[in-house]
């Protein structure tokens, strides 16, 4: 018995009004930790390591677009803000991105039912894809550079530059991820119970794609 | 510890053990130091402004010798003066309070209260760390380039941050700044992302979310606040690097005439700088308070020997104000020409954060209420965070009330609120921590006489300092303002600011008493036993310093939550998570 508890069991009553610190409260059975009490098995995260850390670096990422467009949306009503004409490259780019989006897909579900050749194609195709988009990006640019538009020419201008460039810099990082993963998909390093880092590249990839068209669409609607 | 776990972690040489380190453990105390060497920095900058704003103009040749610009003559420079106020604040914010209580309790604690070998990724962890040195060295770096460090305050409002040939200091100084900001957000990302990674998905059998020490949860809730609120101020950053380097004009508006010429920039708006920022600023005041608040909390109910009153509401109510602190940066921008309807609605959102924050300071009183508490060292910083975070959040309540705000804002009565509130509430709960758990990271004890003495003149003397600000403020002394004598209306209260001046000479030279301890102790403090403090987290079950690895052998079982302290029948007042109920020696 602790002091504390000693000395107010002599004062009479006050005992049930004080909190002496009762029973501990049961562990929530929020189902990711196994209970000590009972001896129940530590029930793993249902998702892995890899996994929430991707999540919580494409929130980041989320939360850098979302500052950037939010600043776009509210610039757009300024009196100055003049819009350019897209360049064409734009619609092209589009189009390849989404289809590497494809691909890359296909590439995981093969490789959850164990057929490695098709995931090579396929994997080795989205890295294609996606240099032909980087590529295409900078034909983009260089579109706007011949009729004129640069970056700091009109606030739309600006903004197209920065949006672009900042997600052409995502596409880049992920390109290099890809780029190891197809090179340990050759080596036969993945097999179908082991193969998180193309599910990780193709959760990765599928984000940007999505970026792409919120990017794309933000801009067409200036 | 087990052969085998020796065996699977081979001796490492002095580099790959202390310098370039993945072990959680190194690289906290790896934070703590860097981010105490910033401190130091940050602390001598804010003595030289009180020199300043006690006895303006005031020749010092010395110092005339060591900064020749800054001091041209051995006078204070008007320029010199704005740059220590963003350096001052820049480093506190950032380098000091962020990195220490994330990146260094964070560190040290997430693997070993939740009972982890290490955390989720251990490399990422280290690059974490490398890229936040990196950041000190190029903020640094802004206080020694051509033209000296920026002007324009931590908050670094555009336009006068939007270009380049406002002053000296806009010129390199700020490009460092923003590069060692962006720096600085990416390393806080890769932490935060660790620190989530690894708190949901590493704790040990039966450490439920219900049953993380409450420091746990506070770290949790602040990675969650700067994985969403860091890539904001990384698009202003961006935004305002093209706008400096590029030509842009996001920030700088058309017809802005700076040193007699027209800038050559067209259309932006310099308000939303201010919205960028402060989506992302009033985040950070929690990034850098609920990590303090989590500490506050399991050390004052450790002392108190008493669970902390109603775990739950505390849980509830940082995630409450973590949620309000993403919808109340217009109360920072009340001045800014809002719209009255906007300002009430804000001042609405402001003062919601009252609520949570009395449920937490009165769960505190709670728990100290008939309780017999060891005033140790520890337990003396906690009760002094409660206090100030008290008297500096009352005045918060003002701040945050548009109507009020008009009349104080830009006045030292902000300088006084946001003292108390973030930085010497956060100080002294980064005190207690590492009074708390040096004997962890060393195996030594601080020393308790040196800490207590340091404690009173700490507490005494920041209430010297910071309480008559607020005076100072109502009497309308802007806060940035380089030579009050300038002003009529404040020359009857110059003595007011020479006191604070003689206060805050004797609070800085007092911290060498904590320094001295902490050094000192790292060598010759007396040798830590393994739970010296009788506390009941998982990290007080190993030796102290833990070795590679944190536990010999099998992850240990949890069996309850953090705060059995003084449970009836119980032999001992406090029973430690990993005992059984079945294990607890009764009487």
């Amino acid at each position: 018995m602790s002091v504390v508890t000693e000395e107010i069991k002599g004062i009479d009553g006050l005992e049930d009004s004080l909190d002496t610190g009762g029973p501990p409260p049961p562990a929530l059975p929020d189902g990711n930790a196994g209970d000590g009490n009972s001896g129940e098995p530590f029930s793993r995260f249902p998702v892995s390591k890899g996994q929430l850390g991707l999540w919580l670096a494409l929130t980041a990422i989320a939360m850098l677009f979302a500052g950037l467009s939010s600043a776009y949306i509210v610039m757009r009503g300024a009196p100055s803000w003049q819009n350019v004409a897209l360049p064409g490259a734009l619609w092209v780019n589009t189009f390849v991105l989404l289809a590497s989006s494809v691909t890359i897909e296909w590439a995981r579900r093969r490789v959850q039912v164990d057929r490695m050749g098709p995931t090579k194609f396929w994997m080795g195709a989205t890295a294609g894809l996606g240099l032909v988009f980087l590529i295409g990006q900078v034909v983009a640019w260089r579109q706007l550079v011949s009729v004129g538009v640069y970056l700091p020419t009109t606030l739309h201008s600006s903004f197209l530059y920065i949006l672009t460039g900042a997600h052409a810099l995502h596409i880049l990082g992920g390109l290099t991820a890809l780029g190891y993963v197809l090179i340990q998909t050759l080596k036969n390093r993945y097999t179908a119970s082991n193969h998180e880092p193309i599910a990780l590249c193709a959760m990765y990839w599928h984000f940007m794609d999505g970026l792409w068209v919120y990017l794309f669409l933000l801009l067409i609607l200036a | 510890m087990s052969t085998a776990v020796e065996h699977t972690h081979p001796q490492l040489g002095f580099i790959r053990k202390y310098v370039f380190s993945t072990d959680h453990k190194v690289i906290a105390i790896q934070y703590i130091i860097t981010a105490s060497a910033m401190a130091v920095v940050g602390g001598i900058l804010s003595m030289l402004m009180r020199l300043q704003l006690a006895w303006p103009s005031e020749q010092y040749p010395i110092l005339g010798d060591i900064f020749p610009t800054g001091f041209a003559g051995g006078i204070m420079a008007p320029e010199f003066y704005l740059s220590l106020v963003t350096m001052h604040g820049t480093i506190m914010v950032f380098f000091l309070f962020t990195a220490i209580l994330t990146g260094g309790f964070g560190n040290f604690l997430i693997p070993l209260q939740i009972g982890a070998r290490d955390m989720a990724f251990p490399f990422l962890n280290a690059l974490s760390y490398w890229t936040f040195f990196v950041s000190c060295i190029v903020i640094l770096g802004a206080l020694f380039v051509a033209g000296g460090a920026p002007l324009g305050g931590w908050t670094a409002y555009a336009p006068l941050s939007a270009l380049t040939e406002g002053n000296p200091g806009q010129g390199n100084g700020m490009t460092l700044w923003i590069v060692a900001i962006a720096l600085f957000a990416v390393s806080g990302l890769m932490g935060g992302l660790n620190y989530v990674t690894t708190l949901l998905t590493m704790r040990t059998k039966g450490m439920s979310m219900m049953r993380l020490p409450l420091t746990q949860w506070s770290i949790f809730i602040t990675s969650i606040l700067g994985t969403l609120a860091f890539p904001v101020l990384l698009a202003a950053g961006i935004l305002l690097t093209f706008d400096r380097l590029g030509g842009t004009s996001f920030f700088v508006p058309g017809g802005l005439i700076m040193g007699q010429q027209l800038v050559d920039h067209t259309g932006g708006n310099p308000l939303l700088w201010q919205h960028l920022f402060w989506f992302f600023g009033h985040p950070e005041v929690y990034i850098v308070l609920l990590p303090a608040m989590g500490i506050a909390s399991d050390i004052l109910s450790t002392f108190a020997r008493k669970p902390i009153f109603s775990y739950r509401m505390m849980v509830y109510s940082m995630s409450a104000i973590a949620f309000l602190s993403f919808v109340v940066w217009g109360h920072h921008m009340f001045m800014s020409g809002m719209s009255p309807v906007l300002g009430s609605l804000f001042t609405l959102t402001t003062l919601l954060i009252a609520i949570p924050s009395a449920v937490k300071t009165f769960n505190w009183l709670g728990t100290l209420w008939g309780a017999r508490i060891r005033f140790t060292p520890p337990m003396l910083y906690a009760l002094g965070f409660l206090s100030v975070f008290v008297s500096g959040g009352l005045s918060g309540i003002f701040l945050g009330t548009s109507a009020a705000d008009i009349a104080m804002h830009d006045t030292y009565f902000v300088v006084g609120h946001f003292h108390m509130v973030m930085a010497i509430a956060p100080l002294f709960a980064g005190f207690a921590g590492i009074h708390f758990w040096f004997p962890k990271m060393f195996g030594r004890m601080m020393n308790d006489t040196v800490g207590k003495i340091h404690f009173w003149i700490s507490f005494i003397g920041v209430n010297c300092v910071f309480f008559p600000m607020h005076a100072l403020g109502v009497v309308g002394h802007l806060r940035r303002i380089y030579d009050p004598l300038q002003y009529d209306f404040l020359q009857p209260v110059q003595g007011m600011n020479q006191f604070i001046t003689i206060s805050a000479f004797i609070l800085g030279t007092s911290q060498l008493l904590f320094l001295g301890n902490f050094l000192i102790s790292i060598w010759a403090g007396r040798k830590a036993e393994k739970n010296p403090w009788n506390a009941t987290t998982l990290e007080w079950t190993l030796a102290s310093p833990p070795g590679h690895g944190n536990f010999p052998g099998e992850l240990p079982t949890v069996h309850r939550w953090a705060f059995d302290f003084s449970m009836p029948g119980a032999k001992k007042d406090f029973v430690m998570q990993t005992e059984a109920p079945e294990e607890v020696e009764m009487s």
